[in-house]
């Protein structure tokens, strides 16, 4: 289905997220971390990175791997993305959500 | 968020790795929908916060179908190390984490974490015993209060 963020027709899922990563930039992920009620910051923009690295690379990402990510720990990952982090860092980074269960 | 789940509230009364882990990825799966998460320790779920012996929890081999193997072969001695030896690699390969580690993760990410106090004072249990990341020592009757509003859920294991 196609959504309007900032002012483009983006294509995305029924959940929000982006199905072709190629749409994706920075405008775009300050509009839908609006949506959530983030302002995006350096750190911010430091997950995003450390997270298109993991899809670049096809690793999976989970709670244990921002752990060991050396970018964030997990209580400042918990409270830069409230609500759900894995799941509205990776809406707002514009890969798909995470299927692991851990 | 569609869930009408607001916070999640398990109790873990047994030591075996499979209950232990059960309680870890459901709190932990639970604080990643961006829902509230507390575990109660009580009875043998206390070895799971006990220092000395969190890394040390086994599968149980005798009185456990699933395990498809007979009752009196599980009790041999080395059976239950070696079931266990085995499960953890297991959990390796999916990248679960070991049980001290899954706790600073449950704990950094916001989860709760309660000892039973009728339990502690049972084994004959110091605070120093238990994990530094533990929350406080409760009675049944405090964790019950911790289901403050609509959608709590609460879980025995």
């Amino acid at each position: 289905m196609k959504k309007v963020i900032a002012n483009r027709e983006i294509d995305v899922n029924e959940e929000g997220y982006l199905v072709e990563f190629n749409q994706w930039d920075r405008e775009i992920s300050e509009c839908i971390a609006g949506e959530c009620n983030i302002v995006m910051t350096e750190k911010h923009w430091e997950v995003i990175e450390y997270i298109h690295d993991k899809h670049h690379k096809e690793e999976p990402l989970s709670i244990r791997g921002i752990k060991k990510s050396g970018v964030i720990n997990i209580k400042e990952f918990y409270s830069l993305f409230p609500g759900g982090p894995l799941k509205k860092a990776t809406l707002i980074a514009g890969v798909p959500k995470p299927k692991s269960c851990i | 968020m569609s869930t009408k789940v607001k916070k999640m509230l398990f109790i873990l009364s047994k030591a075996t790795i499979e209950n232990a882990y059960a309680a870890f990825v459901m709190a932990n799966g639970a604080r990643m929908e961006g829902i509230e998460s507390e575990i109660f320790f009580t009875f043998f779920g206390l070895e799971a916060i006990q220092k000395k012996k969190l890394e040390h929890l086994h599968v149980a081999t005798v009185g456990n179908p699933a395990m498809h193997m007979p009752t009196m072969l599980g009790g041999l001695p080395g059976v239950e190390a070696l079931a266990t030896k085995m499960m953890k690699k297991e959990m390796e390969k999916l990248d679960m984490p070991p049980i001290g580690e899954f706790i600073e993760i449950l704990s950094d990410s916001g989860c709760k974490l309660w000892a039973c106090k009728l339990a502690v004072d049972m084994f004959h249990l110091e605070r120093e015993d238990l994990i530094d990341e533990l929350d406080g020592i409760l009675t049944i009757g405090d964790f019950y209060s911790r289901a403050d509003q609509e959608g709590c859920q609460l879980l025995f294991i």
